[in-house]
């Protein structure tokens, strides 16, 4: 199994499309980081616009911490495309190309082939998203300096402590983490019905757009689904920076207003990857490999 | 000798399409085992399920001995195939594959190993070059590296001379000649190139429809009381108008401008020549036509596709 692990690992970091994802999201990151930098006043100016006379800051909002998460807020609704263009291809590349019959020929069980496969393409997951972590939290605390975290949401506004930064975006690159093993999960899923890898790749971000949109929707007859939809839960990272106030309105250091609501959402995620890689062993097994 | 393949009513239904139908066959150690039919004749499914890449239907495989399904590692451990095309990964090189499949086959392959084993397809001086840029026939040969890495016991090479030009054909049919009679391997090899075949086949399978037709030794496969005969001579017209008032006439079986066919005892032929001397038949050549195409051509009758064209 060992060996198994180490010829995927192998195969998927030698394919030149690999890099594709590193590559764009430090393009990405730097854009951005870039724009910041030179014109870091006017977006803060832009930030505070709505609360301007009711409140004053002192202080350097534009740091590392806060550019972090716009980077998340922006980047993690894209990584899914990126973390398929390797998951869903993990099949039906190996169908297309060819090589998928001469695998099966080796002295390896169907499982022991996809356990090696999801292991693998989890491990390139985990790697786009330290990868993220390093350009987008490291870099920009590196560019832009530490501070208070202030963070504008929809009807309030949040500021959090410097020092009770950190381990947040520990939690929250866990959880993003966890997110986008279960976007890998369903292009793997899905890699196991085609031939080539544009159609597992094109399904997995229709069915997130899809899905995502249904979350999204504040329709009735749909929010009965909602909590079951993996979508729902994808953005359940941010649940990090929400903290708990006291009588006095004022934010508890080192807590975590639903910390509940991020149980339940892991919960959710890691049943789908299990239902996924169920599903894909179960007809994998079945299969009659005709490529 | 050893059985090392033993197949019994083989079945493999695809919902309405029966492709393999009550197959049964066993393939000696040592065997060049060519396995036959035209295209769509069930060949490749037949060593797809060998290869357990599709569910038979109902039947068994049994290989050295032990029932596929249950000791399905056990047996590829020591199987080497090349399935219709000889699909690598492109974007590694030669080493790298021939490396990586060796690691699948469960052997830790030295440097050596791997050089010796491209320079007996002849790809050692193309060891580092990346897959994407090698011809067809090198990728075949690569192919076949890749099957004999691990040294299996049983190698089966499904069409392995696809799309290959006349040279690279020929390099296969040595290379399964000397897998054979050199390092003493069991080879399948199935085809629809009938005098490849021919050349190297020591039993043969017929399969049509999924179904087995023939399954022999190559060597009396063939009746020799029904042995074609094909002369040519100078005056093909004085010929036939000499052997139409022979012994010769109620043998006669086709001719044309180049050429006359005679159905006859192989024992005969002797003979045969003698009295064509005797009529004063100016002879270019007497040649028995006994081939493996012949004799498919004649079990397969009926499943012409196209009538035949003679000039």
């Amino acid at each position: 199994m060992w060996t198994l692990i180490q010829i995927e690992l192998y195969k998927i970091f030698r394919r030149p499309r690999t890099y594709i994802a590193f590559v764009a999201i430090a393009a990405l990151i730097s854009i951005i980081q870039f724009g910041l930098k030179l014109d870091g006043k006017s977006y803060a100016d832009f930030l505070m616009k709505d609360i301007g006379g009711s409140m004053e800051i002192d202080g350097n909002i534009i740091n590392g911490y806060l550019i972090c998460y716009i980077m998340l807020q922006l980047l993690l609704v894209h990584v899914p495309l990126l973390v398929a263009l390797i998951s869903a291809d993990m099949i039906s590349g190996e169908a297309n190309m060819g090589t998928l019959r001469l695998l099966l020929s080796k002295p390896y069980s169907r499982t022991e082939l996809l356990l090696a496969k999801f292991f693998a393409s989890t491990v390139y997951t985990i790697m786009l998203l330290v990868w993220l972590a390093i350009l987008a939290l490291f870099v920009s605390m590196w560019i832009f300096g530490v501070g208070d975290m202030f963070l504008m949401k929809s009807s309030y506004v949040v500021l959090i402590s410097q020092n009770d930064v950190f381990w947040r975006y520990a939690g929250a690159f866990l959880f993003a983490t966890l997110a986008m093993i279960t976007v890998s999960a369903l292009g793997f899923f899905l890699s196991i019905f085609a031939e080539n890898s544009i159609g597992p790749i094109v399904a997995t971000m229709s069915i997130i757009v899809f899905f995502t949109i249904l979350s999204t929707l504040n329709i009735p007859i749909f929010n009965a689904l909602k909590p079951y939809l993996f979508t729902t839960h994808l953005i359940s990272w941010k649940e990090f920076f929400d903290l708990k106030v006291n009588d006095s309105n004022e934010a508890i250091m080192g807590s975590i207003q639903n910390p509940q609501r991020i149980i339940n959402s892991a919960l959710v995620l890691i049943v789908h990857i299990l239902a996924f890689l169920g599903a894909s062993i179960w007809i994998f097994n079945k299969k009659d490999v005709l490529s | 000798m050893q059985q090392i393949v033993q197949v019994t009513g083989l079945t493999k239904q695809f919902k309405n399409l029966t492709a393999v139908n009550d197959l049964s066959f066993s393939v000696n150690e040592g065997d060049v085992y060519g396995f036959l039919g035209q295209n769509g004749a069930g060949k490749s499914t037949t060593i797809r399920m060998m290869l357990s890449l599709i569910e038979p239907t109902f039947g068994n495989i049994q290989m050295f001995g032990m029932d596929l399904e249950k000791h399905r590692r056990e047996i590829l451990r020591n199987v080497g195939a090349v399935i219709e095309k000889p699909d690598v990964y492109k974007y590694l090189s030669a080493y790298d594959n021939l490396q990586l499949f060796a690691r699948l086959s469960g052997i830790k392959p030295t440097q050596k190993l791997i050089m010796d084993q491209l320079e007996m397809v002849g790809l050692r001086n193309r060891a580092e070059d990346k897959v994407k840029t090698f011809s067809q026939g090198m990728k075949q040969r690569l192919g076949i590296a890749i099957a004999l890495i691990h040294n299996p016991q049983l190698i089966i090479l499904d069409e392995p001379t696809n799309g290959l030009d006349p040279q690279g054909i020929a390099d296969i049919r040595n290379l399964i000649l000397q897998l054979s009679r050199e390092f003493k391997k069991t080879i399948i090899v199935s085809s629809h190139l009938l005098n490849e075949i021919e050349q190297i086949a020591t039993r043969l399978l017929i399969i049509d429809k999924g179904e087995k037709l023939v399954e022999g030794n190559a060597t009396t496969l063939f009746d020799p009381a029904q042995t074609i005969v094909e002369i040519q001579t100078l005056d093909n017209f004085y010929a036939l108008m000499q052997l139409k008032g022979s012994k010769w006439a109620d043998m006669l079986q086709k001719s044309n401008n180049n050429a006359i066919l005679l159905k006859v005892d192989r024992k005969l032929i002797p003979t045969l020549h003698a009295d064509l001397a005797a009529m004063r038949i100016q002879l270019i050549s007497l040649q028995p036509r006994n081939s493996l195409e012949d004799y498919f051509l004649q079990v397969t009758s009926g499943n012409q596709h196209v009538d035949t064209y003679s000039n």
